[in-house]
């Protein structure tokens, strides 16, 4: 289907619509600016994620019931957070399944393949790498670990961030290693989580970069709340904001 | 001397704090598990059908799964032809029990033992001892968890929280007390080492009678037992002695002995990161004038055929105990493997331990599932397709679920609070709205610095963004999704 045709919604999720409002509004610029008239249905709220990974799968059934119910009828749904994809993609059939509904069932087996993470969907649904950013500064990348493991997303972000004009990327070390958020593990076992995040924000600090940058700001709460309580003066910023980005008057 | 035990350790956060204070401890096991990680990431990546090996191994495992009581009769039935003698155990007690029956018959008062995680998951050491049996470990790595009076914290390098200066003093200490002492110039040098330990442990070799081993692989239809291993020590307990007693889980059969070919080369590359093993080591029941003159197998169930029952928790029936999942696992590696209060540590131990002693029962237990951020780096590497997180979200239902019924605590009700407000979009923005007024009167800096607990559990190290003037909710409902924007800055770029 041609994407100006398609019918596409934003899932902003429930933390960057609380939180990260300017995350979400980056991805609506930028989708706009590519041709995509993208959607906000207001009865959207939240994955579920926290519910189902915590272990709370019965009280995640009405949640992944709004889901459902706000993204009926849309050709591709969008979301600029790679574990709620990846939550939407593997984790909601579990709940339609303990849900006990077949109608459930049914229509979260139509709607969650059509459930995309942002580098996904620029690149796979839109086939563009190049998306005219302008974002003259030093950046590191932290590829989320659901993102990569979960969605295979594989280069896409990087992809994406290679071709942003003024933008310079540097390697992060051991970027594949997990910055230790983990939802609920971040406080259920806060010690070994921090030990986890002081290593990614030291791997950060390394890179001598202006700039960090992921798919999710679940981990970007994290690592970016260590950077800033030691003043490491490093920004956290999600990969839509720095694709959003143009050069002034453009 | 009586054995560690991880009888009555506390839950995994408690462990893992004081486990990451060890600076010695974090020091040792980054540095092994760097390495290890890379000789595998090495080994693993030269083999061009490594995917389909992963596969090949999940499958005959399932296979096995699947029709395990045909297999466990047809073992049984080899076995005994091949002259070995079966038993079976309920549980830890009762194969103790036939172990200690076997020595008492013997008159033997001690038993050299090859590596075997299977008798620490039933404590046999204690049970030995408790009867009057010592109970000698001759891998290079158990031989300095039980000098040290220690427990193990990896399933392949059990005393990789150790390093060579600790090994050194634990060796100068112990060994004369036990046997045959170090010299009094032994120098940390790994060759230095090695030499200590062979002479310490020849000893018992050549005087043992009985050995007690396990096996990592038991072949159906030969009645083969399989053990593979590095050090020699394994071939010489199972050769050596006159009486050989293997206990073995139920789940460690494989149907042909052709099958071996796929498990041989997925274990020692993501176990040692070694393309072969040193020592591989087979025996079909008795064969007069060479081995033991007896040889007994005990089956052992010890909540197998729970963690069966279980649609998607029995894929860590699979596991081969390569421990690739503890080498690359992110919260392991920082907390080492004593943190997990099993013998099962790391990602694996926290899906297994669980299952094989029941959810439920007991605060520290329950705390393994949650033992885990979830990233996914134990099932990429598991050389049978163990999708761990997925199990580890399983069993984590299964403990809220044993705890309904009972006074909610706080995560409880934060749960039940969370799902009614996350069920509608209005409520959801009363709520944002109020995050809203809150910034204009008490965060004024954007970032939220030391809160009190519980949230302290978040600030103590971590700052937290303030909530933003405005949702994205309400800047969409207010602009018309940016459509209806009359100044520049209501396009909604972020105040981050």
């Amino acid at each position: 289907m041609e994407p100006s045709v398609m019918k596409v919604a934003v899932f902003v999720t429930c933390l960057n619509d609380t939180m990260f409002p300017g995350t979400g509004t980056a991805v609506v610029r930028l989708l706009r600016r590519l041709g995509v008239d993208v959607e906000f249905p207001a009865a959207q709220t939240c994955c579920g994620q926290m519910h189902v990974n915590t272990g709370y799968v019965a009280e995640a059934v009405p949640i992944v019931r709004t889901f459902v119910e706000a993204f009926a009828g849309y050709d591709a749904v969008v979301a600029p957070s790679g574990s709620c994809a990846a939550s939407v993609r593997h984790q909601h059939r579990l709940v339609a399944r303990r849900s006990g509904d077949p109608r459930l069932a049914r229509e979260v087996a139509t709607i969650s393949p059509r459930v995309y993470e942002l580098s996904e969907f620029l690149i796979d649904v839109l086939g563009v790498v190049d998306v005219g950013a302008y974002f003259p500064h030093r950046v590191t990348l932290h590829p989320t670990c659901h993102s990569r493991r979960m969605l295979g997303v594989g280069d896409k972000p990087e992809q994406l961030l290679r071709a942003v004009r003024g933008l310079t990327l540097v390697d992060l070390p051991e970027a594949h290693e997990c910055c230790g958020f983990g939802g609920t593990f971040a406080l259920k076992n806060p010690d070994v989580s921090v030990a986890m995040g002081s290593d990614k924000a030291r791997h950060v600090r390394e890179t001598g970069a202006e700039v960090l940058v992921a798919g999710d700001n679940s981990c970007l709460m994290h690592i970016g709340g260590l950077l800033t309580r030691e003043r490491a003066g490093i920004r956290a910023m999600h990969l839509a904001e720095v694709l959003a980005s143009t050069e002034p008057g453009a | 001397m009586s054995p560690a035990t991880f009888l009555g350790m506390p839950p995994f956060p408690v462990a893992a704090r004081e486990a990451l204070a060890n600076s010695q401890q974090r020091g040792n096991l980054r540095n092994a598990t760097r390495t290890i990680r890379a000789k595998r990431a090495g080994v693993v990546g030269e083999v061009d059908d490594w995917e389909q090996l992963r596969r090949a191994g999940a499958a005959i495992k399932d296979e096995v799964l699947g029709n395990l009581d045909g297999y466990l009769e047809q073992l049984e039935a080899s076995l005994t032809l091949a002259g070995a003698t079966v038993h079976w155990a309920r549980d830890a007690a009762e194969a103790n029990r036939v172990v200690i029956d076997i020595a008492r018959r013997h008159h033997v008062d001690e038993v050299v033992k090859v590596k075997s995680m299977v008798t620490g998951e039933i404590e046999l050491n204690a049970a030995l001892e408790a009867a009057g049996i010592s109970a000698w470990e001759t891998d290079l790595a158990e031989l300095i968890v039980q000098l040290g009076d220690d427990l193990p914290s990896h399933i392949l390098v059990p005393a990789i929280h150790r390093n060579r200066s600790e090994v050194r003093e634990i060796f100068l200490r112990e060994m004369g007390k036990n046997g045959i002492p170090a010299d009094v110039d032994l120098t940390d040098d790994p060759a230095d080492l090695a030499g200590a330990a062979r002479r310490h442990l020849r000893e018992k070799f050549l005087r043992a009678k009985m050995a007690v081993s396990g096996a990592n692989f038991a072949v159906a239809d030969t009645g083969t037992l399989v053990v593979v291993e590095s050090e020699g020590n394994g071939r010489m307990c199972l050769t050596l002695p006159e009486v050989l007693v293997s206990v073995v889980g139920i789940e460690k059969i494989v149907p042909t002995w052709t099958d071996l070919e796929v498990f041989l080369q997925l274990l020692p590359r993501s176990s040692t990161g070694e393309r072969m093993n040193p020592y591989t080591s087979t025996w079909s029941g008795v064969t007069p004038g060479d081995g033991p003159h007896e040889v007994h197998v005990v089956l052992l169930d010890n909540g197998r055929t729970s963690v069966l029952a279980d649609e998607v928790g029995r894929q860590a029936l699979r596991c081969i105990r390569c421990s690739a999942c503890l080498n690359v696992c992110p919260v392991y590696e920082r907390t080492g493997g004593r943190a997990y209060g099993s013998v099962y540590p790391g990602p694996i131990g926290a899906i297994l331990t669980p299952m094989l002693r029941g959810i439920g029962t007991d605060e520290a237990t329950d705390s393994l599932p949650y033992a885990s951020s979830l990233c996914g780096a134990c099932f990429e590497a598991c050389p049978v397709l163990i999708d761990i997180p997925e199990v580890l979200v399983h069993l984590r239902e299964k403990v809220v679920d044993a705890h309904r019924g009972r006074m909610p605590g706080t995560v409880a009700t934060t749960m039940t609070g969370a799902s009614w407000l996350l069920t509608n979009g209005h409520r959801l923005a009363a709520l944002q709205m109020l995050a809203g007024v809150s910034r204009r009167i008490f965060w004024r800096r954007g970032r939220i610095g030391r809160m009190p607990p519980p949230l302290s559990r978040w600030t103590d190290a971590r700052d937290a963004p303030a909530p933003p003037r405005e949702s994205f909710r309400a800047w969409w409902a207010r602009t018309d999704g940016g459509r209806g924007a009359r100044r520049a800055d209501d396009d909604g770029r972020d105040e981050r």
